[in-house]
């Protein structure tokens, strides 16, 4: 129990342990401790953020999906009507071409009707002649009776 | 260690291993006489007392020195590995500690200073260190000190008052000097004279009161420190007089009591420094 230079010792060797874990043991510790939080603050803020740029790019594709959507119905719509008019057209084409081919054929029978009909005037010039001859028994002069008888196949 | 009465024991259990110088013509324990002035190691109590001032506990500066280095190296080794990433068993440990004292430093001070956590951890962990030494078995070190032919062996420094009064006054001067740094000499004195009561004619009465507040803070912090560790090895000395058999019913209790009361009593010193120094701080 006795009081003695220990004191002193003891309150030397205290100054210096406070004097070194004041300049070499807490700057180094609370320093990294404090980079810790910061990085720890910077890591959640940065999740916050991320977390709200994610529904910001959700809302972003809904409206693009909507507006795709909307897109392709007004295309399908644009290509029903074109297809509609397509058919139309064709139809009308069609018509027309059938009409064309059907005007086409009427003049080729009436053509030919006109050619039948001058071919069976040529024939009946020569069958009446040839009848008459049969019936006048005599051979008729064709010459003389041409102009009477080109009249009456004009008459045809 | 000589086979001995209880009291014998006991005593030998509480004196340090003094190293100090013993006047000319002193009778040594042995008999023999000193021939002239000289430093000697103390070979009984008495002698250890009669060195007076100029002695110095051997055991006592060793270990409260060895557990300071063991703390400071413990703490520079992690501190020069720190990682901001996840840290280790060690880093963590540490990093409990100082989120403790800078939680009880932000609680308790209020005001500036760069010094008062450091300080307060190092107070906190070194007397906890040096109280830890009481749990080694009370026998082992002196036996083996013993053996190494040094008589008396005391391993736990705040056993010693000199050992807690140190670091007191450590505190103490620390108490003065920033009191006088915030407040200013006239400042420091005029709280002095005129609290607690704040007129002339008490002045002396205030002076003696707050003087007398003043100088018992260092006292109740090393004396408080020492009285329980004291009592505590005490009785762990008491214990180890006992029968073999019964020691470990007695012994087992009273170690894992003195868990709490180890860091209880660094927790109190610790706390009340930094209240000190808080109160240093203040400008009433």
């Amino acid at each position: 129990m006795n009081i003695n230079l220990t004191l002193i010792g003891q309150s030397i060797a205290f100054a210096i342990f406070v004097w070194f874990c004041v300049k070499y043991v807490w700057p180094p510790i609370t320093a990294a401790m404090e980079a810790r939080q910061k990085k720890i603050a910077d890591g959640l803020s940065a999740a916050d953020r991320a977390s709200l740029d994610l529904e910001l790019a959700q809302e972003k594709a809904a409206k693009q999906l909507q507006q795709a959507k909307e897109e392709a119905a007004v295309l399908i719509d644009q290509a029903n009507k074109r297809a509609a008019q397509i058919v139309e057209a064709s139809k009308d084409d069609a018509r027309k071409e059938g009409e064309k081919l059907i005007e086409q054929a009427r003049a080729e029978i009436q053509q030919e009707r006109v050619q039948a009909r001058e071919a069976l005037r040529a024939e009946v010039a020569t069958l009446a002649i040839a009848g008459a001859e049969k019936i006048l028994e005599t051979s008729v002069d064709a010459k003389a009776h041409s102009e009477m008888l080109d009249k009456l196949a004009a008459q045809l | 260690m000589a086979a001995e009465t209880p009291v014998e024991y006991i005593q030998h259990h509480l004196t340090n291993l003094t190293y100090g110088k013993l006047p000319a013509g002193y009778e040594r324990a042995d008999g023999s006489v000193m021939q002239e002035a000289s430093w000697t190691f103390a070979t009984s109590g008495q002698e250890a007392v009669d060195m007076g001032f100029m002695a110095i506990h051997v055991d006592t500066m060793g270990w409260s020195i060895a557990v300071g280095l063991f703390f400071l190296g413990l703490f520079r080794f992690v501190a020069t590995r720190m990682t901001e990433g996840t840290p280790g068993g060690l880093q963590n440990l540490v990093e409990i500690t100082l989120e403790f004292i800078q939680g009880l430093v932000r609680d308790t001070f209020h005001g500036k200073n760069p010094l008062i956590a450091p300080l307060a951890l190092t107070i906190f962990v070194w007397i906890f260190l040096m109280n830890a030494l009481k749990l080694i078995p009370v026998d082992y070190v002196p036996y083996i000190a013993h053996a190494m032919g040094l008589e008396y062996f005391r391993i736990v420094p705040t056993t010693d008052p000199n050992g807690t009064f140190g670091i007191s006054i450590g505190v103490f001067l620390l108490i003065l000097f920033y009191s006088f740094k915030v407040k200013g000499v006239g400042g420091f004195t005029k709280e002095l004279a005129f609290t607690p009561f704040n007129h002339w004619s008490l002045v002396p009465f205030n002076l003696l009161l707050e003087i007398l507040a003043l100088i018992i803070k260092p006292i109740s912090l090393a004396l408080r420190l020492f009285g329980n560790m004291y009592a505590g090895e005490v009785i762990f000395v008491l214990i180890a007089l006992l029968p073999l058999w019964i020691q470990w019913t007695l012994n087992f209790p009273w170690a894992v009591f003195h868990l709490l009361v180890i860091t209880l009593q660094a927790f109190i010193f610790t706390v009340l420094t930094v209240v000190y120094l808080s109160s240093a701080h203040e400008d009433h």
